[in-house]
């Protein structure tokens, strides 16, 4: 196993030396300030705001900026369902796929706008190429830019001094998209395309095999779509089964890329955080504690799937690694990944809310399963989704700071502003909103026989795994999957290509969807709003500090506090059965 | 209100066209001539024609191949889906204990010290994509003794072969070496036609 801890560590490595130089230049983005692209981009920019007939220089105070975010993701949904619904009409679609129904179309929409990608629809097999780029790839870069406005918001008015002002929603998408994300994406993909990813806009090819056979090549503009949906923390793959298709991730340094496009920007804006809000500790302080959870997660992935699962155990197959072989629970998983690769992926994008697949899911055993189960459940917040796992994070933060008010007996202050009554209530609303939503749903699912039709695996633990694990990945934002869980009558049509799944789940995930995106993103800007407007006291002695080791371990307490007291109970029952037992099903 | 509903229709528009005409046709463009042939799928070709891609899977059943992993679906390259068996399956008990059964009769008439402790994982295990292209080395190792016993080959020279055609850990350090099935499989063709 060396060798394995080896890669994570150089992973670990990696992506510790990006945190500064990305999160320094993202702050000046946020910031207004000069950076090495500003020559090419400026112009672009300007042309941008002309274009959206926009003031850039205007600001908004939270509400108006609230306003503008849900006017304009609105819109976005709409336009995203239209085009999903009307696919029969556009060009690019040399396959001839059909238009999506209405359910399944409006569980997509609401999937890829609030920065899920949770996928009942088929890919390579219901979605035209004009949809996959002018529906699909759009709300990639778009929900991710929203994301990150939001946190871009929240850190302002942590900073601000007895302002309302918080900034301009048009500016900060437009700037976040020229400066961040179009300029990665593009170099990111190119990369990709270097290493095997496709990137063409062919029809499919039939082909006969070296032996004989008969094998269909899917095609597609797939690079295009895979960079952004790992720089933006989306995760929808193009084809059915995600990152673990050789034309989305052909091989160890893809796989290894992938991981970073995921977790660089989430990481890097610890340090943008600290550098706006003026002080780098704090940025640290929280780059740390999401460490911390990040890499107790890795740890448990690996160790377990590399002890192998029940089943193969009971079936008389040596699990253990010799020379030549990975060993361990390769069901499910690819060879030139192995153990570790995937259970680093796993971690990864199961701390972030993306939600992509290198792997399949369902096939974990039980303990190293479970590791996805408890970082959705504290809420993606180490490093989390792109903006979203900042911002949830900062909640957790003031939450934290008001525990360790009331342990002191001390109004609670947060860089020297008091946290009052109000800014609890709507940090509680915004930190219980998703788990709430969360139990609501996985528990209407599981009891209702519409739903039920939707389960795989039967009435056992991996069953109740898969509608638990479709609630909390749909609520935060996620995407991944215990796959069996499909939207469909069991047995499923194979690449979800029938007309009809049910209707009933694809309602009832799309409403999770829009609310626990948009509900928590609310509360967030109010917050803002409320701490933009508070003035600075300077900090005393009996000030709580926020950026040393003691607040650290406190602020992982109450992550895994609330997800704890929230969780323990239903992952029990799933996975955690799964992995305490030898017995089959 | 008015007036950030017609801001976000422009803004959508434009958006559609940058992000999402725009820019993978300009990606597309520029992997077409830089990138030819990685960005149609790294096709293989044999006998002047094309027999798959490099990086998809396929299947392989004849006694003069190598053969890929087990498939949950059929080795489909267009129409994908995980196999999804729990942990705890008792149906992923069964197929495993078939798939360890069927590949020691087959091996061990080439390799009788073959046991079943020796049988790599991936050899038995459903990949995640159902066209993982690559074996392990072990599993390779134990096929090689079928493959050139029934080619008329040298152990040593399809040792040789199954080097050649393995993909090294990237830089040296990331992912799992694997032996490409199909160009493995290419080589011994051009090696020694199969009649």
């Amino acid at each position: 196993m060396t060798q394995g801890w080896l890669q994570i560590a150089v992973f670990l490595a990696v992506l510790l030396a990006l945190v500064k130089p990305v999160g320094l230049y993202m702050a000046r983005v946020f910031s207004d300030q000069r950076v090495f692209l500003t020559p090419v981009v400026a112009p672009v920019e300007r042309l941008a705001y002309r274009a959206l007939r926009v003031r850039p220089e205007q600001g908004q105070d939270w509400k108006a900026y609230a306003r503008s975010l849900v006017v304009f993701s609105l819109v976005s949904w709409l336009a995203l369902y239209l085009i999903l619904r009307t696919q029969g009409a556009h060009p690019l679609n040399p396959q001839g796929f059909g238009s999506g129904p209405w359910d399944l179309s409006f569980n997509t929409a609401s999937s890829f706008v609030t920065n899920t990608n949770w996928q009942y629809y088929g890919g390579e097999t219901t979605l035209s190429y004009f949809s996959q780029m002018a529906g699909l790839t759009v709300q990639n870069f778009v929900s991710a830019a929203v994301g990150i406005a939001v946190v871009v918001v929240l850190i302002r008015g942590i900073a601000a001094r007895s302002a309302s002002e918080l900034g301009n929603f048009w500016r900060d998408l437009v700037r976040t998209l020229l400066y961040v994300l179009v300029p990665a994406a593009a170099l990111a993909a190119l990369f990709l395309v270097s290493q095997g990813v496709i990137q063409n806009l062919d029809h499919s090819q039939a082909i006969q095999t070296l032996g004989g056979g008969q094998q269909v090549l899917a095609q597609g503009p797939v690079a295009s779509q895979e960079a952004i949906k790992e720089l933006g923390t989306n995760g929808g793959g193009f084809f059915n089964v995600n990152s673990a298709y050789p034309f989305e991730n052909p091989s160890g340094l893809t796989n290894f890329v992938e991981m970073l496009l995921i977790l660089v920007i989430p990481a890097a804006l610890t340090y943008t955080y600290g550098r706006m809000v003026g002080s780098q500790r704090q940025g640290w302080a929280i780059f740390a504690a999401m460490s911390v959870l990040f890499v107790a997660g890795v740890a448990v992935v690996y160790l377990a799937e590399q002890h192998g699962s029940p089943a193969q155990h009971a079936a008389g197959l040596h699990t253990a690694a010799f020379d030549g072989s990975t060993g361990g629970n390769m069901v499910g998983k690819e060879q030139r990944f192995g153990i570790a690769s995937t259970s680093l992926w796993t971690a990864v994008t199961t701390v972030t809310s993306c939600g992509a697949v290198n792997a399949a899911f369902e096939s974990l055993t039980g303990i190293g399963g479970a590791v996805p189960f408890v970082n959705l459940g504290l809420g993606e917040v180490a490093f989390g989704g792109v903006g979203a796992g900042l911002y949830s994070m900062l909640l957790y933060v003031l939450l934290a700071v008001f525990i360790g008010g009331l342990m002191v007996g001390r109004t609670p202050e947060f860089l020297g502003k008091k946290i009052g009554a109000r800014e609890i209530k709507l940090v509680s609303l915004g930190v219980l909103f998703t788990p709430l939503t969360v139990l609501l749903s996985a528990g209407i699912a599981a009891a209702a026989p519409a739903a039920k039709q939707s389960i795989y695996a039967g009435v056992n633990p991996s069953g109740l795994s898969e509608t638990l694990y479709a609630y909390l990945s749909q609520a935060n934002n996620n995407g991944s999957a215990w796959a069996g869980y499909t939207g469909f009558v069991q047995p499923n049509p194979p690449g979800n290509a029938s007309a009809h799944g049910l209707t009933f789940t694809d309602l009832l995930g799309g409403v999770v969807l829009v609310g626990a995106r948009f509900a928590p993103i609310l509360f967030v800007l109010a917050v803002a709003g409320a701490l933009a407007g508070k003035k600075v006291s300077p900090a005393g002695l009996g000030t709580m500090r926020t950026d040393n080791p003691t607040f650290v371990l406190l602020l992982i307490g109450v992550v895994i506090l609330v997800g704890a007291l929230t969780f323990f109970p239903a992952i029990l029952l799933g996975p955690v059965s799964n992995g305490l037992s030898a017995r089959l099903f | 209100m008015r007036r950030d509903l017609l801001t976000s229709l422009l803004a959508v528009v434009v958006l559609t066209a940058a992000l999402g005409l725009a820019y993978p046709l300009a990606i597309t463009a520029v992997a077409q001539v830089v990138f030819p042939g990685a960005a149609d799928g790294s096709k293989v070709s044999f006998d002047g024609r094309v027999v798959g891609s490099e990086l998809i899977g396929q299947e392989f059943v004849g006694r003069a191949y190598f053969h890929p992993r087990p498939s949950a679906t059929g080795y489909s390259a267009d129409v994908t889906f995980f196999g999804n068996a729990g942990p705890n399956s008792a149906e992923l008990r069964d197929s495993i204990e078939e798939d360890i059964a069927a590949y020691l009769e087959l091996e061990r008439r080439y390799d009788p010290s073959l046991t079943r402790a020796r049988v790599p994982v991936d050899a038995v295990t459903e990949s995640a994509s159902g066209v993982d292209p690559h074996i392990s080395e072990a599993n390779a190792r134990i096929q090689a003794h079928r493959v050139a016993a029934v080619r008329g080959l040298s152990l040593a020279r399809v040792e040789e072969l199954i080097a050649d055609h393995t993909d090294s850990r990237s830089l040296g350090v990331l992912g799992e070496p694997g032996v490409n099935v199909l160009r493995l499989n290419v080589a011994l063709e051009e090696e020694v036609p199969r009649r």
